[in-house]
């Protein structure tokens, strides 16, 4: 008999969205309240591993097809190129740099390279944690 | 008393009128019978109860603080969407794993549909 997973799958297609959102906005907060790349790493995967309970682990791989052991690499590089790259211009390792910018419809906002390694700590913690997930669930 | 106070005052009841409702619900998950009913009492009430206690302690941090939540309204509104969902599929799951319904319910239009092999 086929089961019928409306009320989840319609659900989960909502709810989604906004983990999703707030993952982000726990990501861009971490610098003055309480939040960062760790927490909202562990979000956004949380909003795909509730994807993959409400639809199945290779529907969500069709609708996102990324490899997350390239995800988990890619946050690696990033975080030691935003480590090394004051070595170049003759600084210590790990030192950061900030300025104030005018961006458009955002007015007068500082951009920080802490925020480039915080990145990196999300894509690793995202590619780690559904690498982990998706190993461990299409182990039949 | 001004009007800030006031409306203080409002969402203090809030967050009084949610607590008892979130003694009730768990009232209601000692005294019912079985787990259609139970998850009755944890599900509704319980989602009443949290949803007026993040509406009065975000009222109050509006009025006092002068500080909108965003966050709150977000936990509302996600609350409020998955809470039912999930005492939706706790039923579902035990029904299908055949947990029997309490002594003295009536009818159970739900099993021939479900289980037509078993009469």
């Amino acid at each position: 008999m086929k089961t019928n997973d409306v009320i989840i799958q319609f659900t989960a297609k909502i709810v989604f969205f906004i983990i999703f959102f707030f993952s982000i906005h726990i990501f861009l907060a971490g610098h003055y309240t309480p939040g960062g790349g760790f927490v909202g790493g562990l979000l956004t995967s949380s909003a795909v591993v509730l994807l993959v309970l409400a639809f199945d682990l290779n529907t969500v791989r069709h609708v996102l097809p990324i490899n997350y052991t390239y995800l988990t690499a890619i946050g690696l590089l990033l975080a030691l190129a935003t480590a090394a790259f004051p070595m170049f211009v003759g600084k210590p390792f790990f030192t950061h740099f900030f300025d104030y910018f005018n961006l458009p419809l955002l007015g007068k906002q500082s951009l920080h390279t802490a925020m480039l390694f915080d990145s990196g700590v999300y894509l690793v913690v995202v590619g780690v944690t559904m690498t982990i997930i998706q190993t461990i669930g299409e182990d039949e | 008393m001004n009007v800030n106070q006031m409306i203080e005052w409002a969402a203090v009841i809030l967050i009084l009128i949610g607590s008892i409702v979130s003694v009730i619900s768990a009232y209601g998950m000692i005294r019912l019978p079985d787990v259609y009913t139970r998850s009755h009492a944890a599900t509704k009430s319980s989602t009443l109860s949290v949803l007026t206690c993040l509406l009065g302690a975000f009222i109050y941090f509006w009025v006092h603080d002068g500080f909108v939540s965003v966050r709150l309204i977000l936990g509302i509104l996600f609350v409020f969407v998955t809470a039912p969902v999930a005492g939706h599929l706790i039923c579902r799951a035990a029904y299908r794993s055949r947990v029997p319904l309490a002594e003295g319910s009536g009818e159970d239009e739900l099993k021939p549909k479900l289980f037509p092999e078993e009469k």
